[in-house]
């Protein structure tokens, strides 16, 4: 019987350094591995001994890309530990942080990252020679993106001033009202991005996923909500370890994630628009359904067009806020140290990002966990290949390679984030 | 980061938390308030996105960054970026899946590289987590900042020259 091996050593064009191997005999594959070999970064074992309000600062180290992220659900985990309420105008002000780091990571990705794999180009560099004007709109969005983060984070790349129970320092409300016009400007790119996205030839893939993300009762996710599944899972965050669990696995630094009743699942920018399309916009769901979505999304090779939705979406919802800045009285809430397990989860620009920090009675940090997304999706992707490879048997090998590259690019991976780095093997024996 | 009018740019790349990786910033760190006034010093990251807006309105931009090709430690590497590609794979240290390499050429391919773009690399030994850098790329940071303190310099009385004429 023919066998064959895809193996790329180092994948191109995601965040980190990890592989991928894929061993087929005749129709059958007989092995798939996402190997992951940035060591592991062993953050959850230094955070301990560390004061409570170290964590925003520390944990934002953990990715160049999604920084945000980390502080988000640090600081949620330890006022939920703590028993800090924040107030709306707080709040408000996390969700535009939050709409900035969206847009710079869905902006990144949709043009520079997976947008060649789709028009055929082997990098954006490449593809930027026939399709100047698409990627000049595509640097100047992710701009916009940087421009909100810069503002409120107080620098581009591991913004500084947030701190729990909210920010260090409020900028001036002019300040805010200053982003307005580019933001009116990045709307409107946003929305010819869905256009363009819409007009790319993309994979016809669909898997029966359980997707998993956050719900609000009005609103798109970011910072809060109950954890809920497309298969009736739904449970507050401080739940999540009673339903999912971390398994290693010897092909990789990074955990896989499972759900302990199902297995794998699905997180992300497919989970939550499949979840949440009734909180967009509605010019976000119009764009969605003029570029051929509907209210779910199985397919993840359509991640570009969900990924250029969000970033719609975003830009309104920076633009809303910005409108209704209000102030806060003070920038920040204090918190009193006490014995405590907190629990926090917010969405990721690449899907959930779960923290749980047990405090001593002085705020030291006792014990902590921190779930990154993309750990989360690995089995998933995994799975993917699995039913990929072999519907595209008849393809060169160099083309499924291709196609198996990008199908793990779908999922964005952060592999940085994961292991606390990707390369792709396909062996046909 | 604001795009800058200054038409003369020194970028300083890299991460002081991961040991040799902070070079380029420690020669950023080394020049300020050493180079003529119209001379901008930035500090970056190394996302590919943010140094090309960065360097945008420059005419000339030097960039230092540490890499890792093999070379002893604190080997420095000169490239005329403006002339032809750095060679790839030099930045492996870059968690960014668009780093300063890809920065160069798409600025390249969209006409918007800057005339003059120099780029000087530190041959880094350690890029574990932690603060410090190793003692011969200690000591080619100081060479580094010497050595572009002395172009830039030279260049400036040029363009003093050329305009006095």
């Amino acid at each position: 019987m023919k066998s064959r091996t895809i193996k790329v050593d180092y994948l191109a064009r995601v965040e980190g350094e990890g592989g991928l191997l894929i061993k087929m005999k005749g129709q059958d594959v007989s092995e798939v591995k996402v190997n992951i070999f940035e060591p592991p970064r062993f953050f959850e074992a230094f955070l301990r001994g560390r004061r409570f309000t170290e964590t925003p600062d520390i944990t934002a180290r953990i990715c160049g890309i999604c920084p945000v992220a980390y502080q988000m659900s640090s600081c949620h985990a330890m006022e939920d530990a703590l028993g800090v309420k924040i107030p709306a105008p707080i709040r408000a002000l996390r969700r535009l942080l939050y709409c900035g780091e969206w847009i710079e990571s869905h902006v990144l990705h949709v043009y520079l990252l997976h947008a060649p794999d789709f028009l055929g180009y082997e990098d954006a560099i490449r593809m930027a020679k026939d399709h100047p004007t698409e990627v000049q709109r595509g640097l100047r969005l992710k701009k916009a993106g940087n421009t909100i983060v810069n503002l409120l984070g107080g620098r581009e790349i591991h913004p500084i001033n947030v701190r729990v129970g909210g920010f260090y320092k409020i900028p001036p409300k002019s300040e805010f009202l200053a982003l307005a016009e580019e933001l009116k400007w990045a709307r409107d790119a946003a929305l010819e991005t869905v256009r363009w996205v819409a007009t790319i030839p993309i994979p016809d893939f669909e898997r029966d996923y359980e997707f998993v993300s956050l719900r609000h009762p009005e609103e798109y996710p970011f910072n809060e909500g109950r954890i809920v599944s497309s298969k009736g899972l739904d449970i507050p965050t401080r739940e999540y370890e009673q339903h999912f669990a971390e398994e290693h696995v010897a092909h990789s630094n990074a955990l896989h994630s499972v759900m302990k009743e199902r297995g794998a699942y699905f997180v992300g920018p497919l989970a939550r628009y499949s979840l949440n399309f009734d909180r967009l916009t509605p010019a976000a769901q119009e764009a969605a359904r003029a570029a051929g979505l509907g209210t779910v999304c199985r397919n993840p090779f359509q991640g570009i067009i969900v990924r250029s939705v969000e970033t719609l979406y975003a830009c309104e919802e920076a633009l809303r806020l910005i409108e209704q800045f209000e102030t806060p009285d003070k920038p920040y809430v204090e918190a009193e140290p006490r014995v405590s397990t907190g629990y926090g989860c917010t969405e990721a620009p690449r899907g959930s990002l779960y923290h749980r920090y047990r405090l001593d009675e002085r705020g030291l940090i006792v014990d902590a966990k921190i779930v990154p997304p993309t750990s989360q999706n690995l089995k998933t992707i995994e799975a993917d290949l699995l039913q990929l490879v072999p519907a595209n048997m008849e393809m060169q090998k160099d083309r499924l390679q291709w196609r198996c590259e990008a199908a793990v690019r779908n999922y964005d991976p952060c592999i940085s984030c994961a292991t606390h780095f990707l390369k792709v093997s396909i062996e046909r024996e | 980061m604001t795009a800058s009018h200054s038409p003369t740019l020194v970028i300083g790349v890299g991460n002081e938390y991961r040991g040799d990786d902070g070079a380029g910033i420690a020669v950023a760190r080394l020049l300020r308030n050493q180079l003529p006034s119209h001379v901008r010093i930035l500090e970056q990251s190394g996302e590919g996105t943010s140094l090309l807006d960065s360097w945008r309105a420059a005419a000339s931009v030097v960039l230092v960054d540490a890499v890792q090709s093999g070379a002893a430690p604190g080997t420095i590497h000169r490239f005329d970026a403006s002339q032809a590609p750095v060679p790839a794979g030099l930045f492996p240290c870059s968690t960014h899946a668009f780093g300063v390499a890809e920065a160069i050429e798409m600025a390249r391919a969209l006409h918007e590289l800057p005339s003059r773009m120099v780029v000087y690399g530190i041959e880094g030994a350690d890029f574990a987590d932690g603060n410090g850098l190793s003692p011969a790329v200690q000591r080619a940071v100081a060479q580094v900042a010497a050595q572009v303190g002395r172009e830039l310099r030279n260049s400036s009385d040029i363009e003093r020259r050329q305009e006095a004429k």
